[in-house]
């Protein structure tokens, strides 16, 4: 158990206040709190962050590609959810 | 949903390179374009690892506490750099650990210009002026790469790695407007590092077997040769401006190309560096081999005090 | 010139450099790449820590050395680190330890420090206890994973915790420069501060399973510039270039 590799965590950044935490890339860290220091010193030394996310990259679980057709396409032809599709009278404003 | 066939695969998979359309961790991809990757990436992971060794070997020796403080945070971001790009490899499915130990084992390749020893002060300078820059030369088209996570990486190594080259120049400014001393310091430096910086684009495109392949897939964007006169085209002035010569009887600006022409690169020394016989070779594998070895009991003793906690959380 | 408080800034810049430097020495070497980056992150702080105090010592003294000067031109014996600071890197577990050691120390330090009567050592506590704080953190994690680690581990840590701790009390080291600046508000009873070194090493030692030494033998000298042989070769190197090439600029 003990003699392996350390996990693979995925570490994910809020650059600042008011902003999502985006995914920045991975680290190797035996546990979550040495993952967060570990993602400190690694992708905030040029103060990149205000917050900092760590996940047991094998705690993600992702969509397949294959699917994209049918997870995304069907979206496409929907265009009447976007504000574009509707016409208003020239000269309107607040809408 | 229907099994498509190997041919429209690689048919779907080219036209989406084709349009630029980058590639991601669990899209299909040919297996040599993985392999090509993991064997570039890796290679270049290993490159800024064996790359801290040459010039961490001068921090505990730096000339003042400005110049150790920046020599130490290039170090420690090619330690990053490494790590970024260990990260793009993992999710080609290559375990950090086990890429390693191939180049541990010697069966990976990392670049040989880190096989030349820094034997003065002004290495640091003609490291970050030279070394530095024929890297950022070498990466910035890769920002471009068709493999998203690579790309992703060079963004940001290319980003970090913009002080490098200016505090090496201005590394080299200083030394040539110092004492004699230092001027012939930094132009034994230049002497020195001048070629094995040259030799960093790899061989010339008629002897380079993965060139034509990695252009196809957009894993590489520009070719050896095209770098390296870009290199010399770029730098000889930057020597010049400074009074430092660049060693190269046959150095010539040719008006009619629009370029410097240079002379030839000393190819057997090439090879033979890259077969592991450079002067620190056999050191930089070892010390890197060492560290590992050494850390063992750290990273285990991590991995079993992690495992107790969860334990104790789950009684 | 105030000497005392000349004295007091370079003892407190000395351990900052020399630490400083020990720790620049894992660079590449490290157990695991993401520790490598850690380690040096720690060896910048302190490279900082010691430019604006060593700056400040120069301004002091009044006769024009720099920050430079001071770190690369003197003699060993006026060097007055603590011996702890110069003590070889050894495995992982002997610079965790002798990190944390330290870091238990400099915490508290740089907490009584804000409160300085002397504007510009309160500024330079500030910047530096955020620093600390964090090495803290990190080193006293450290020893308590490898110190409830595996008994390989357990065994490595506790024997750096045997060797490293006769120069513990050095830290605390008292004379009539410190009851001089004491007197003046400029800094504070080590006593208390002793009082949460020794809380805060306890508290961690027994997460980590360790034993504190029974062995009460101290050693100091340091602080007075008598050194062990180790800083005469970390002084060979760090002072290289200065010395082959005296007066140049860098």
């Amino acid at each position: 158990m003990s003699n392996k590799e350390w996990p693979l965590w995925e570490v994910f950044i809020r650059s600042k206040q008011g902003l999502n935490h985006k995914h920045v890339g991975s680290l190797r860290a035996a546990d979550a709190e040495m993952a967060v220091s570990n993602a400190r010193d690694v992708y905030t030394r040029r103060s990149e962050g205000v917050s900092i996310w760590v996940v047991e990259s094998s705690h993600v679980h992702a969509s397949h590609p294959t699917d994209a057709d049918a997870l995304f396409e069907p979206a496409h032809s929907k265009v009447y959810r976007h504000p574009t599709f509707y016409d208003v009278p020239e000269g309107i404003e607040h809408m | 949903m229907k099994e498509l066939d190997i041919n429209e695969l690689e048919r779907r998979f080219q036209e989406k390179i084709d349009k630029d359309i980058k590639i991601e961790p669990n899209d299909w991809m040919p297996d040599n374009y993985r392999q090509t990757l993991i064997r570039q990436i890796s290679q270049h992971a290993h490159s800024e690892i064996v790359g801290m060794l040459p010039e961490g070997n001068w921090i505990t020796r730096a000339p003042n506490l400005r110049r150790k403080a920046v020599l130490l945070a290039k170090v420690q971001d090619e330690a990053g750099h490494g790590l970024y790009l260990y990260s793009a490899t993992e999710t080609l499915g290559a375990d950090r650990e086990d890429t390693i130990d191939d180049l541990h084992s010697g069966k990976a390749k990392y670049s040989s210009i880190f096989n030349y020893p820094t034997l003065s002060w002004a290495d640091m300078g003609a490291i970050g002026w030279l070394v530095d820059g024929a890297a950022i030369m070498n990466q910035v088209p890769l920002c471009r790469c068709s493999y998203g996570p690579y790309a992703r990486a060079m963004v940001r190594v290319c980003k970090e790695e913009s002080f490098h080259q200016r505090q090496g120049y201005e590394i080299m400014t200083t030394l040539a407007n110092g004492t004699p001393e230092q001027k012939a310091m930094a132009q034994d430096a230049l002497n020195r590092f001048w070629w094995p910086a040259l030799m960093m684009f790899g061989p010339s495109d008629k002897d380079s077997k993965h060139t034509a392949q990695s252009m196809a897939w957009k894993i590489k964007r520009q070719t050896n040769d095209e770098l390296r006169q870009q290199m010399v085209d770029i730098t000889v002035p930057q020597a010049e401006l400074i009074g430092l010569t660049v060693p190269d009887p046959d150095l010539k600006w040719n008006e009619e190309r629009g370029h410097y022409d240079f002379g030839e690169i000393n190819w057997d020394e090439f090879w033979n560096v890259v077969k592991g016989n450079g002067p620190c070779n056999k050191e930089r594998v070892e010390a890197r081999r060492k560290a590992k070895e050494n850390g063992a009991w750290v990273r285990e003793a991590a991995n079993a005090y992690a495992a107790k906690q969860k334990m104790k959380k789950a009684s | 010139m105030d000497n005392a408080l000349f004295e007091y800034l370079v003892r407190l810049g000395d351990d900052s450099l020399i630490l400083g430097h020990r720790l620049s020495e894992w660079c590449g070497h490290g157990p695991i790449l993401e520790e490598d980056i850690a380690m040096t992150n720690i060896a910048l702080d302190l490279v900082g820590q010691t430019t604006s105090i060593l700056k400040y010592a120069g301004e002091v003294e009044g006769k024009g050395r720099t920050e430079d000067d001071l770190a690369f031109l003197r003699y060993e014996r006026e060097y007055r680190n603590t011996l702890l600071v110069e003590q070889p890197n050894g495995d992982f577990g002997v610079t965790m330890m002798r990190q944390f050691l330290f870091d238990a120390f400099r915490k508290p330090l740089f907490e009584q420090l804000v409160n300085s009567s002397d504007a510009q050592i309160a500024a330079i506590a500030a910047k530096s206890l955020k620093e600390t704080k964090y090495h803290f953190k990190h080193s006293a994690e450290w020893v308590i994973r490898l110190g409830d680690g595996t008994e390989e581990s357990h065994e490595r840590v506790q024997n750096a915790l045997n060797d490293l701790w006769r120069y513990t009390d050095e830290m605390f080291f008292t004379d009539e420069v410190d009851r001089d600046l004491e007197s003046r508000g400029i800094t504070f009873s080590m006593e208390d501060l002793k009082n949460t070194w020794q809380e805060t090493v306890k508290s961690v030692l027994d997460q980590a399973t360790l034993e504190i030494p029974t062995n009460g033998w101290q050693h100091d000298g340091g602080r007075k510039g008598l050194h062990s042989e180790h800083l005469g070769y970390i002084l060979a190197e760090l002072q290289y270039m200065q010395r082959a090439y005296p007066g140049m600029e860098w």
